[in-house]
Order: structure tokens, then C-alpha cells, then sequence
């Protein structure tokens, strides 16, 4: 029994009211799926049914992509970009006004702990609108040309891990570069996306600018496959990823994949320790490792692996992992029980291949999908946990001898995505980076994010960026 | 009607509270410390108000301030002065129909007009609020240089800068110096539109009751040709922004006082300005220093 | 750090010379300025309520040492401290005592007089506080007669001049004799974070004061702005508890000066907590340098009971 006991502190859910059914936000009102089909969302700490959401088919995608395609002709296309920048900053203003209101339903949604719901995910989201409404009457000036041309109409498909982040991402550019969107958020968090929509009501959005088709992989591939889309956005799994990028193969359809990632965090001997403990539990617990650029192989230098791994272990003791809603909580619910069977399986491969598995001692709630933060030593390249993405707060952790040995280990994977430097040494942080095969490198720091600054991966993490001046090339016309 | 900005139009028979019009320095509205002051009239020739008429010791007080101000604003992050700006904007678009008002009569347009000139200041605003956290994406560099160096180019605020503002353009004018000189991180000391000052006290009141930091605007009101080259020759103001200044002799006067400490100096325009047009980037950059670091990368 | 060597090898090693003291300070991990800053404040974002805020409120005030270090303090003002320290809460019995009183070392008889018998600790500045200043001989005897008069803790000053020229052994030995001036008296070693300037160099000073034999590594004096920061004592707090990993020895830690909120002091329990544990969370390890602090916890304290807020009128004044 510890000496400090934290009460719990909860986060009211008063705040948020979650109506019972919601249908497709198309045109700017919101209508019943043709086939009538709705699918529950629930949540995942507790299993509980949040809401029944519409299930879009082909039919319904059609009904958006005509809408979106309507307004960007007579309406979005043609408007000045002044008047695109102000609608953008009203939605930025009422996202900020709804900050916590939409913070606690993304926690209840989604799962994660809605410290970070309310400290990191809803001030990006407004911060994203807020940047890119600025863009909106520059876009000469953004280096794409004296004139640069939207491309007409977009499909967004976005993933469940920072599901209103992931929209505000996607919606944002491409709006500020007059276009018009058609976005399906993931099947097990549309909650977020659809209070957004009624977001864009407030702020009088002109309808059809903005289309919200909930549903599943069907869903997707419909809207990723209509013919009258001029652009496709999507964020998600390699796999998925490959099969959209055949797809659109031979099609005008220009695309943008932001997939998996394997990302090393690289630990140099003269690293800053106690930071670069802090850097890793960031890389790999943060939103309980569902993120794309998670640092999930921790490379040390041989010289210092026992001495970084103590102070590991007795720093993953102190998180916190339960409710959700709880301000105390560090870890929250793993998504999904597809995804939670993922996680396992693949930490059963860890053990079954030789590494060695540790925890801290843990009590995880009885119902909800829950995974306790995990640390894998002894591990080598070709273990299966060194390789493929586990998307999960597991952590692969390998050695290294010399930078070189470093570099080739962080580079030696299909994925691109991100890397981590932690090094006292300027000039080695700059070499390294200069090496590291990956679109965002972190230097003492780990998984930080600003709506300036571009991401996206190289190889098989996908191609295009997103944020900063060169999250607007992707929406324009070359 | 007469053009009296100061009747309540919907009660005529109501005797109007008058609005006093002060300096904006530090934040705060001091009167003049040498207590002169003098009569502004609208663009018909009648009596609008009486303006404080700054002296040099203001001068003065308004420069210290801006300096005081300076390293707080400068390194506030280009998102916070962001945020700052457009709230700014939003206040004054809840002040749209007084600076109608003021305009109308400082500039004797039609009420039409005055209100497509306050849409267009505040339009003009928020496009310069978005620039913050986007010039130095735009001036900035990662600069190939041919060794094993990473080397990078990033904008700086200057300091400092002094701004006489446009005679005529008593609104969107006004807007179009100063706005693009803060929003980089600079702060400011103001010499008002002589003749047509008061759009820019009411401004001030805006800036005032906004979060912007006091001291980052300093605002003062009076006779040009006096207070131009006390600002002119001030040793602790970083450049000089001239547009206003309608005296070519002054100008060129007030451009070499200046070189004493090299102060970076924005000329008056040759040809009238259509203030409506697209800025461009020349008024963000001229108060920009660009600082270049190398750094050698090896393992 | 992972056997625990015996004390005195570690000393003998390190102590020798200034160039020897250097080589290992200097080869402690380094502190990220950026990190340590953002572990602090996330830290901060910890919610502690109900019963944990109780309980953290009842335990900041049994580490407070209640301190006046004025020009114009007078027996008076000190007796009027000294009844505050035993009774904090007029209305209420049940609040507890603080941990000690820290004065001048011209007010420690009447300190001591009045708190004798009581369990509260006697704590003196000494060593030409705060600026450190004065020949060594004159800081010794500073402390021997605070000690005579009946102080059982020491706050003493580290020679910042010294240390910032990188004169270490001179730190090193002048802490060494004051350790052994104090006799019995428990020393806390002030390090003024806000002179160290980088964290680096709070990181090294804790190195340096502990090694020298004191029992508490201490921010600040209060006369210097800043004084207690987050950042800086988790610093400190990572420090001991790296050297008593190595050594098997604890030493105490105290943030001093700028603390006046009982929000301030439960978030630096909540660094206590997360960054070394249970053991330190205890007036024997750890304290609170400060005069303000203790009213807003007796009113916060007033809440939590009542369940409204209270005000001024209902705390003393002394």
C-alpha cells in the first residue's frame, strides 16, 4: 500500500451529451443511411454501448461525393480565400470553446486517458484549423506558384487512434486549399467526427463543404473507389494502404498514405538519462502505443543497457494505467478486442521467440480491453517483435555498439516513419539525423507534434506530409 | 446631420457623454506630460474632439515601454502571437459601426465607403495574425552549404520600431503599418495620422482591453514634424517606418538621423497607396533580421 | 550504479583533487534543460483530491520549517512564531504540528526556550547567510555558536563564487568542516539553484554537497530570485536517489523560498512520490522552506472539513 495514494479524481461526463442514434452528416444536415444499417460504437474501458452509428454504402458515398462536388463547384471553389480563412477560424474558435467537452467524449470513444485528450489532443486539433485558416488567402505565397488550384474534391479515410486529431489534419489543409471533403472516420470512434459536423453547422459552414460518411471497410473502399474524387487521403495500416495505392492506380485520383511505422529510439551513452527515460515511456506508452511513429525498438548502446533498463523498469512502476476519464491515468483502455487479440498474439511471439518479457505489477480492470505496459529485452532484428508493428504499449528493446551499428539497426526495416536521437552531442544528433531513413526525427524528445511542422514517412510508412507548408502540396493542383 | 460622431443617433435630444482622447503608452492613457493638447476636426472642418499632443518625454516614456516590452513578446510563441492577433480582430469587428463613425468623419466619406474601409482594416488584421507562425516557413532556410554542416536561416524580430502612420488612411492605413510589424514580435511606437488621429486612439482602446502584452503598441498623438526627429535620432529604437510622413524634407531628414545607429529605415512611398491592394511581404520582412547558425555535423 | 559501494572508497576516489572531483561531476548524465522542465509540469497535471489531498495537505504541514530570517526580527516576532509552530490551526486540535523553525542564529536561544520539549527541530542559518561571504573561520564559528545555543539543524551556504569558477575541492572541504562544526546538529547544505543558473550545474552542486557529508541538499536562501522551482528539485530529488542507489545512504531534500500555495507544495509531493518513492515522503527527508505557505494550507485544510472557503479572518497572522 503506497504511502501517497491518489484518490481518484474523475473527469465529469456530464459535460458531453451523447445522443443515442446518429446518422451521416451529408450536405449539411444530418440524414438516415439508405439501407437503414447502423453499427454500434462502444467503450472500450468498459464495453459499454455509446451509440448506434449510420452505416454508409455505395449509395450513400454517392449522395457525398455529389454534395461535395456541388459545393465546391458553386460555392467553396469559387469563394475568396478570405472568406475560406474566416469559416476555418470559426471552427477553430468553437473547438476551442468545446474543448473539453469534445476531450471527454474522445476518452470515452476511443479509450485514452483523457489527460491527453484534453493537454495534447484537443489544443493540436484547433492549433491544426487555426494554421491552415491562415494559409488560406496565401496560398500564393506558400511556394506552389502565383496561383495554386485546389484539386476539387477529397476522401478522407482516417484511423482510430487520435481520431479528431486525424480529421483536423486531413479536413484543415485541405479546406484552406479549396477543396471540399468527403471523410470517414475509423468504425469504432466516429463520435468525435460527428460532433465536429455539428461544429461546422455552428459556424455556418456552406453545405456540402464538409461531408461526414460513417461505417466500416466497406465504407472505405467505396469512397476511396468513387470515380468523382479528385484526391484521397488516408491514414491507417500498411496493408490497407498498399490496397488503396492499387486502387487508384492509373486513375487522376492523386494520393497521400500515412501507414505504420517500427520507429527506433536510439540511446547513446552520453545520453541525458533521466530524460531520455522519460523520452522512451513517452515513445511507446503514449496513447498506449497506438501511434504510427511510436519509438517501439529501444536501441541502447551496450555500455549503458543495464543502467538505462533499471531506471526504466522502476519508471514504468509509477504509471498509472485505468479509467480513462480518471485525470490520474496514464494509460487508458486498449481501442478495440480485435486489436487487443493483436497485441497479445504478438507478445506471445515475443516470448515463444526467446526475448524476455517483463511488467510492472499491474491491476488492469475486469471488464474493457486492457493491456499492461510491456518490455521486451533480450531481442534480436529478426524477432518478429523487432519487425512488425504491434500497435500497442510493448516495447522491443535491442543493443548497439558504435553509431554506425545504430544507424544500419534504426534503417534495417521497410518502415520510415520516425526515429529518436538521445545524445548530449549536437554535432552527432545532426549526423545521425542526416542518416536516419525517417520523415520525422525526434532529438532528445520524442513524439512531439505541432500543426508547422510536416510528417509523413518514408518507404513503406507512405508518401506526402502533412502540417507546415508542405501539408498544403498535397491539396493543390501541380 | 451633422458629422458629430458624438450625438447618440437614435436620441438627438440626448446630450452625448464625450469620449476624451489620451496616449496609449505602456499599456495605460497618460495625457501628454507637457499637458498640451489640440483640436481635431472631421474632414468637413468641424470640431470632433481635442487629441493629446505628444511631446518628446513621451516620446521617451512610449520608447521605454516598447523596450520593456520587447523580450516577452518576441519570445512569446508565433501560435500565442497568433491568438492574440485574431482575438484582436474579433474585437474589433464587435467595434465595427464606432469605427464606421470615425472614419466617416475623419475622412469625410460616405458611410458605405467608411464601412467597406473598417471591413477591409479588419480583414487586413486577420491576414496578418495568420502570417505568425508562417514567415519564417516562408523567409526562413535550410541552407545546402557545401560541407558537413547543418546550417539554418531564421527570421528575428528587430526591436523596436518607430511608425509614422498615414496621413489619410486613418483606419485600414493604420492597420496595414502596424499590424505586420507585431505580429513578427517587434513592438511598436505609433506616431498617429496628424490631422485624422482619433480611429487610432479607439484602436488603442482595443489593443488595451485585448491580451496583448502592455507596451508592445505604443500609440501617440501630435504634431509629426515635432516628434519624428526625437524618434528619429533615439538611440534605443531599432528602424523606422516613414510611410506617413507627407514632408519630403522631413523624410529625408529623419532618414539620416536615423543612420546614427543604423536604424533600418522603410521610406515613404513615391506613389499614393492603394491600401486596398495585396500587402506583399515587404512590410513583414523589412523589420526582420535573419540569423544564420552553423553547426557541424559528425558522429 | 548498481552495486552499492562502501562509503568511504567512493569519497577517497572522488575527493582527492579538484581535478578528480571535476572528472566525476562533470561525468554525471547530463540534464536536458527541455525535458526536465516538461517531466516537471506534466507532473503538475496530477489531479489530487478528497482523501489524497488530506492527507498531502496534513504531511506538507509536518514538513514545513516555519521560517523568519528578517534584519527586524525580534524575540517577540520569534515567540509568536514558535506558538504558531505547535498550534498551528487555533480552531483545530487535530491539525499538526510543523516540523521545525528556522531562524537566525541570534534568535535560537529564544527558539529553543520556547520549543523545548515539543519534537520541533531548531533550525538555524549559519555561515554568513545568505550571501556566503566571510572568511571560513568566521562561517565555522557562525555555526558552533547557533549549535551552543541549541540548534539541532544547520542551513548552511555553499560558496557559489567557488563553485562557478569551478573550484570544487574548496566547495568540497568547506562543507566538510562545516559538517564537522554541527557536532550533533543535522546540516542541510543550500545550494541557491537561482546563482547555479543551469541544471547541469544543481545537478553536479547535489553531487558535491552530498559526498561532503550533508544530511539535506536545500534550493535556496529566499533572498534570491528564482528560488524553488519544479524543475530543480526533481533534480535534487533524482540526485539522491542515485546516490543512494550507489551509496546505501539517504540524504533529505528541501525546496525553499517561492512556495506559498498548498497547490505548490502537493505537486512537489507528487515529484517526491513518482521520482524516489515512499521513503521520502517524510519530514525526515524532505521539507519546505517557507513563511506564506502555511496559512493557505490551514485554509485549504479549513475547506476540505467544512466543505466551504475560507478566509483570512480565520487564520493567524504572525
Amino acid at each position: 500500500m503506497a504511502v501517497f495514494d491518489y484518490a481518484p479524481a474523475p473527469e465529469s461526463r456530464s459535460i458531453v451529451d451523447i445522443q443515442p442514434t446518429y446518422g451521416l452528416f451529408i450536405n449539411g444536415e444530418f440524414t438516415d443511411p439508405r439501407s437503414g444499417e447502423c453499427r454500434k460504437t462502444v467503450n472500450p474501458a468498459n464495453e459499454e454501448v455509446l451509440a448506434e452509428v449510420a452505416e454508409a454504402d455505395a449509395s450513400d458515398v454517392d449522395v457525398a461525393v455529389r454534395a461535395a462536388r456541388q459545393a465546391y463547384e458553386t460555392v467553396w471553389g469559387p469563394m475568396r480565400g478570405s472568406d475560406r480563412a474566416k469559416y476555418l477560424f470559426r471552427i477553430a474558435r468553437i473547438i476551442q470553446e468545446r474543448s473539453r467537452e469534445l476531450a471527454v467524449l474522445e476518452s470515452i470513444d476511443n479509450g485514452k486517458p483523457i489527460k491527453e485528450s484534453r493537454d495534447v489532443d484537443l489544443p493540436l486539433v484547433a492549433a491544426h484549423f487555426f494554421y491552415y485558416a491562415g494559409w488560406a488567402d496565401k496560398l500564393a505565397y506558400a511556394g506552389f506558384g502565383p496561383d495554386p488550384k485546389p484539386l476539387g474534391v477529397a476522401g478522407q479515410v482516417i484511423p482510430w487512434n487520435f481520431p479528431l486529431l486525424m480529421l483536423a489534419w486531413k479536413i484543415a489543409p485541405a479546406l484552406a486549399a479549396g477543396n471540399t471533403v468527403v471523410l470517414k472516420p475509423a468504425e469504432t470512434t466516429p463520435l468525435t467526427a460527428l460532433h465536429f459536423a455539428q461544429i461546422c453547422q455552428q459556424a455556418d459552414l456552406p453545405p456540402g463543404v464538409v461531408n461526414i460518411v460513417t461505417g466500416g471497410g466497406a465504407t472505405g473502399a467505396a469512397l476511396v473507389a468513387h470515380p468523382d474524387v479528385d484526391k484521397v487521403a488516408f491514414t491507417g495500416s500498411t496493408e490497407v494502404g498498399r490496397q488503396i495505392a492499387r486502387t487508384v492506380a492509373g486513375t487522376r485520383k492523386r494520393l497521400t498514405l500515412e501507414l505504420g511505422g517500427k520507429a527506433a529510439n536510439i540511446v547513446f551513452d552520453d545520453a541525458p538519462l533521466d530524460q531520455a527515460v522519460e523520452g522512451i515511456v513517452n515513445g511507446i506508452f503514449f496513447n498506449q502505443g497506438h501511434v504510427c511513429c511510436a519509438g517501439s525498438r529501444l536501441l541502447v548502446q551496450e555500455s549503458i543497457a543495464d543502467e538505462l533498463l533499471e531506471r526504466l523498469k522502476r519508471r514504468m512502476a509509477t504509471l498509472r494505467v485505468g479509467d480513462p476519464l480518471d485525470k490520474n491515468t496514464d494509460i487508458g483502455a486498449i481501442n478495440s478486442a480485435a486489436q487487443l487479440e493483436k497485441i497479445r498474439a504478438l507478445s506471445a511471439a515475443g516470448e515463444a521467440e526467446g526475448a524476455q518479457r517483463w511488467s510492472p505489477p499491474c491491476e488492469l480492470p475486469a471488464r474493457g480491453f486492457w493491456f499492461a505496459p510491456t518490455l521486451f529485452t533480450g531481442v534480436s532484428q529478426t524477432h518478429r517483435i523487432a519487425r512488425e508493428e504491434i500497435f500497442g504499449p510493448v516495447l522491443s528493446v535491442l543493443t548497439f555498439r558504435t553509431p554506425a551499428e545504430a544507424v544500419e539497426k534504426a534503417n534495417n526495416t521497410p518502415y520510415g516513419l520516425s526515429a529518436g536521437i538521445w545524445t548530449e552531442k549536437g554535432s552527432r544528433i545532426l549526423a545521425i539525423a542526416d542518416q536516419l531513413r525517417a520523415g520525422v526525427v525526434w532529438a532528445n524528445t520524442f513524439n512531439k507534434f505541432d500543426p508547422t511542422s510536416p510528417f509523413g514517412g518514408y518507404k513503406e510508412s507512405g508518401y506526402g506530409r502533412e502540417g507546415g507548408r508542405h501539408g498544403l502540396e498535397a491539396y493543390l493542383a501541380r | 446631420m451633422r458629422g458629430d460622431v458624438q450625438r447618440a443617433p437614435e436620441n438627438p435630444r440626448r446630450v452625448a457623454v464625450r469620449k476624451t482622447y489620451k496616449l496609449y503608452i505602456g499599456g495605460s492613457f497618460p495625457r501628454s506630460e507637457s499637458g498640451r493638447s489640440y483640436p481635431v476636426t472631421s474632414a468637413a472642418g468641424e470640431f470632433l474632439a481635442n487629441a493629446a499632443w505628444a511631446s518628446r518625454k513621451d516620446v521617451r516614456d512610449a520608447v521605454r515601454a516598447a523596450r520593456a516590452a520587447f523580450p516577452g513578446w518576441s519570445r512569446a510563441t508565433a501560435y500565442n502571437r497568433g491568438q492574440i492577433l485574431y482575438r484582436i480582430a474579433e474585437m474589433l469587428e464587435g467595434r465595427r459601426a464606432q469605427f464606421a463613425d470615425e472614419v466617416r468623419a475623419a475622412e469625410g466619406v460616405k458611410r458605405p465607403v467608411a464601412e467597406q474601409l473598417v471591413d477591409a482594416a479588419i480583414d487586413r488584421w486577420v491576414w496578418y495574425a495568420g502570417w505568425s507562425d508562417k514567415i519564417a516557413q516562408v523567409y526562413g532556410a535550410a541552407n545546402p552549404v557545401a560541407g558537413p554542416y547543418f546550417n539554418l536561416t531564421t527570421p528575428e524580430p528587430t526591436g523596436v520600431v518607430g511608425i509614422v502612420a498615414p496621413a489619410e488612411s486613418a483606419l485600414l492605413g493604420l492597420v496595414s503599418v502596424l499590424a505586420p510589424v507585431i505580429v513578427t514580435g517587434n513592438t511598436a511606437v505609433v506616431l498617429a495620422s496628424e490631422e485624422r488621429p482619433l480611429p487610432a486612439i479607439t484602436l488603442a482602446e482595443v489593443l488595451a482591453t485585448s491580451d496583448l502584452p502592455p507596451g508592445v503598441v505604443n500609440l501617440l498623438t501630435g504634431r509629426v514634424a515635432e516628434t519624428v526627429p526625437w524618434l528619429a535620432s533615439h538611440l534605443d529604437v531599432n528602424a523606422l517606418d516613414l510611410t506617413g510622413v507627407t514632408d519630403a524634407a522631413l523624410a529625408v531628414e529623419a532618414e539620416a538621423t536615423a543612420a546614427t545607429n543604423l536604424k533600418r529605415v522603410l521610406r515613404p512611398p513615391t506613389e499614393p497607396m492603394d491600401w486596398l491592394a495585396d500587402p506583399g511581404l515587404t512590410r513583414l520582412t523589412a523589420f526582420l533580421e535573419a540569423k544564420t547558425v552553423w553547426h557541424p555535423k559528425g558522429t | 550504479m548498481t552495486a552499492t559501494a562502501p562509503l568511504s572508497d567512493t569519497l577517497a576516489d572522488v575527493a582527492a583533487s579538484d581535478a578528480s572531483l571535476r572528472a566525476f561531476l562533470h561525468g554525471l548524465p547530463g540534464v536536458d534543460q527541455v525535458g526536465a522542465d516538461a517531466r516537471a509540469a506534466a507532473l503538475r497535471t496530477r489531479s489530487i483530491k478528497t482523501t489524497a489531498k488530506a492527507f498531502a495537505i496534513d504531511l506538507a504541514i509536518r514538513m514545513v520549517d516555519l521560517t523568519t530570517l528578517e534584519g527586524a526580527d525580534t524575540p517577540g516576532k520569534v515567540r509568536n512564531l514558535c506558538a504558531k509552530a505547535r498550534r498551528p490551526d487555533p480552531t483545530d486540535p487535530t491539525c499538526p504540528p510543523v516540523a521545525a523553525i528556522c531562524v537566525y542564529p541570534s534568535m535560537v536561544a529564544t527558539t529553543a526556550a520556547e520549543l523545548a520539549g515539543t519534537g520541533i527541530h531548531v533550525a538555524s542559518v549559519a555561515t554568513a547567510f545568505p550571501s556566503g561571504q566571510a572568511p571560513l573561520s568566521v562561517k565555522l564559528e557562525d555555526t558552533r555558536a547557533a549549535v551552543a545555543a541549541g540548534a539541532d539543524e544547520i542551513d548552511m551556504v555553499i560558496n557559489r563564487g567557488a563553485f562557478l569558477a569551478g573550484r570544487y575541492r574548496e566547495v568540497y572541504d568547506e562543507i566538510v568542516a562545516v559538517k564537522q562544526a554541527c557536532g550533533d546538529a543535522h546540516l542541510k547544505v543550500i545550494l541557491e539553484t537561482g546563482e547555479l543558473a543551469t541544471y547541469d550545474n544543481v545537478r553536479r552542486a547535489s553531487w558535491l554537497a552530498m559526498l561532503a557529508g550533508a544530511d539535506f541538499i536545500k534550493t535556496s536562501t529566499g533572498k534570491v530570485q528564482p528560488a524553488a522551482t519544479p524543475p530543480v528539485t526533481l533534480i535534487m530529488l533524482e540526485a539522491v536517489r542515485d546516490f543512494f542507489a550507489m551509496t546505501g545512504r539517504r540524504v533529505g531534500v528541501k525546496p525553499a523560498g517561492g512556495i506559498r500555495t498548498s497547490k505548490d507544495a502537493i505537486s512537489y509531493l507528487v515529484i517526491v512520490n513518482e521520482t524516489v518513492g515512499d521513503a521520502w515522503l517524510d519530514p525526515r527527508w524532505f521539507r519546505f522552506g517557507a513563511s506564506t505557505l502555511l496559512n493557505d494550507l490551514l485554509l485549504q485544510r479549513q475547506k476540505l472539513a467544512s466543505g466551504a472557503y475560507s478566509g483570512p479572518d480565520y487564520v493567524t497572522l504572525d
